[in-house]
């Protein structure tokens, strides 16, 4: 008894320490018994009600779908990701290189900032139409559709975070005849840091969204068709499982780029950053 | 923790500590003269009228006064982060005649003004890193300024790992890294608990005496002023002007004796009567 108590303790002081009161198995295990009930549930309903497939399959049956249609929803599900992740790349590049130009000067932000927000407030679905009449391919309609959701989140908290620099630390870099370029590099754009990635968390999010929703206008079929297509066609074939499938697989990469912005965002700012700092108890 | 240790030495024989300068705060020759100065802020304030005031080499110089006497925009007027509206600021010749150099100047903010995302010694190494100087080329001042402040072996610590005393250490380290002529401090020690701010004080003054630094020191504390000082400038408000000059002549550094000594409680009960004027000529009722 005595020989283990130390030991009890030490454990239990470095499981409240992993994660602030749950321990860490406790963490992933909750959720995964909160997943399996719910999938039970779901076919549980299915089987005493006697659901038909084509209003809502049984989880097999989406599981079946998900692996005999996996070479229509596999290459769908690596359009869609182009799309996305070409989007948000042109975002950020894009955004940042739009707020460091507006923050040079009162004078280019006032001349360009109105179309910024003109773009971000008109409905994406009201301006595809228009952007599928004029752009060479649909392949890069959806990424102009794309771009233009995903752009304003990056645009404009990094314009805010340009902004937010400490007087006191500018008037410093006045004091010490700091270029202006050398105020820029050392002192706004590490500030606007925390900023920026905030909105590259919500652009992650948005530029998958747009995707979705400009191939919906689009209904681009054959070889560029994305997932969301597919979900289109598996309702009109009424293949429900099928949709449920791509609806899955839709979901899943959401998760995946909001965790994969999010661990970019903690290793960024894990040192030094409010935000990625646990709260001593 | 006390300033020393084997680096300071670096920054101890800087050129402004060889000779000419009275360490224990005797005032030399004038360094930058204010002639008639007057700002008025767009929004038609008046924050200064027709102050004149002079800095002397060496000395420890405290601008003392109630809120809105135009303290801070003085400071800020010397070192050039503010246009007078009327009248003239004027740098003695060996300072390279009108405008000083900006490493002739140190600043020190009433918040400690650190750059969260920099490490200590990153955040000391920034005046010297806007001149051009490489990290390895800027160490040895680095850490000898780091060292001067007591903190040399925090260099790799990141600001929020600093206590409130600490983290104004390393902003007054960053302001002696350049070893300037004059150090300007706006109420740097506003924000710290009592203990803090005596230690501070006397640190401070071990290291204004070692480097011989002329320092211009904002306050609103009368007892800060009298132990600190050479010469007090007691200023009233609205407009901003100089009411009255103090001169303490206790030599520096000082310590516990000092705070005990008759001088010291005739120079607070002085500047008492006269902040106590500055008051009351401004009319503020509500103070």
């Amino acid at each position: 008894m005595a020989a283990t108590a130390p030991h009890d303790a030490a454990d239990e002081a470095t499981a409240v320490h992993a994660a602030g009161g749950v321990s860490r198995t406790m963490r992933i295990l909750v959720p995964v018994i909160m997943l399996a009930l719910v999938v039970i549930a779901w076919w549980g309903i299915v089987i005493a009600y006697q659901i038909p497939r084509y209003i809502l399959p049984s989880p097999a049956d989406v599981a079946v779908a998900m692996v005999t249609d996996w070479p229509i929803l596999g290459r769908s599900l690596l359009n869609t990701l182009w799309t996305t992740f070409a989007a948000l790349a042109l975002a950020l590049t894009g955004g940042v290189a739009l707020a460091i130009l507006m923050a040079q000067s009162k004078w280019i932000e006032l001349a360009l900032y109105p179309y910024a927000v003109i773009l971000q407030v008109t409905p994406i679905v009201a301006i595809a139409p228009l952007i599928l009449i004029y752009a060479p391919s649909t392949e890069f309609a959806l990424l102009l559709c794309a771009w233009i959701v995903a752009f304003f989140p990056v645009l404009s908290n990094t314009t805010a975070g340009l902004k937010s620099v400490d007087h006191n630390l500018l008037d410093l870099f006045q004091l010490y005849g700091a270029s202006r370029w050398r105020t820029l590099w050392y002192l706004q754009i590490p500030a606007a840091l925390p900023f920026f990635l905030a909105g590259l968390k919500i652009a992650g999010g948005l530029a998958l969204i747009a995707a979705v929703v400009a191939e919906f206008a689009a209904g681009s079929a054959g070889a560029g068709s994305g997932l969301a297509f597919r979900l289109l066609e598996s309702q009109y074939r009424l293949n429900i499982p099928r949709l449920f499938a791509a609806l899955i697989l839709l979901s899943l990469t959401g998760v995946v780029i909001f965790a994969m912005t999010s661990l970019v965002s903690h290793l960024l700012l894990r040192r030094w950053h409010e935000s990625a700092l646990p709260r001593d108890r | 923790m006390r300033p020393g240790g084997a680096q300071a030495a670096a920054l101890a024989s800087s050129p402004s500590a060889a000779g000419e300068t009275p360490a224990d705060g005797r005032a030399g020759a004038p360094i930058v003269r204010l002639a008639g100065v007057g700002k008025r802020f767009a929004n038609g304030v008046t924050a200064l009228a027709g102050l004149d005031l002079t800095v002397r080499q060496g000395e420890f110089l405290s601008l003392l006064g109630p809120s809105g006497c135009g303290k801070s925009t003085a400071l800020r007027i010397i070192a050039g982060l503010a246009d007078p509206s009327s009248g003239t600021v004027e740098w003695s010749r060996d300072t390279g005649g009108g405008v000083p150099g900006a490493h002739d100047i140190g600043f020190v903010f009433q918040e400690p003004t650190l750059m969260p995302w920099a490490t200590v010694f990153a955040n000391v190494w920034l005046p010297l890193r806007l001149k051009g100087v490489s990290r390895h080329s800027a160490r040895d001042d680095v850490m000898g300024a780091l060292a001067l402040v007591g903190l040399d072996r925090f260099a790799d610590a990141y600001p929020r790992e600093l206590s409130g005393g600490m983290k104004m250490r390393v902003s007054i380290a960053r302001a002696l890294v350049t070893r300037p002529r004059i150090l300007l401090m706006d109420e740097p020690f506003a924000a710290l608990d009592e203990i803090t701010r005596q230690r501070l004080n006397d640190d401070l003054l071990a290291i204004k005496v070692r480097l011989g630094t002329t320092v211009v020191f904002v306050t609103h504390s009368v007892f800060e002023s009298a132990y600190l000082s050479t010469r007090i400038v007691v200023m009233a408000a609205r407009p901003g002007r100089l009411l009255e000059t103090i001169d303490v002549t206790a030599p520096l550094p000082r310590g516990q004796d000092f705070r005990m000594s008759a001088l010291y409680h005739e120079a607070c009960e002085e500047t008492s009567r006269a902040l106590q004027a500055a008051i009351v000529t401004a009319g503020d009722s509500h103070l």
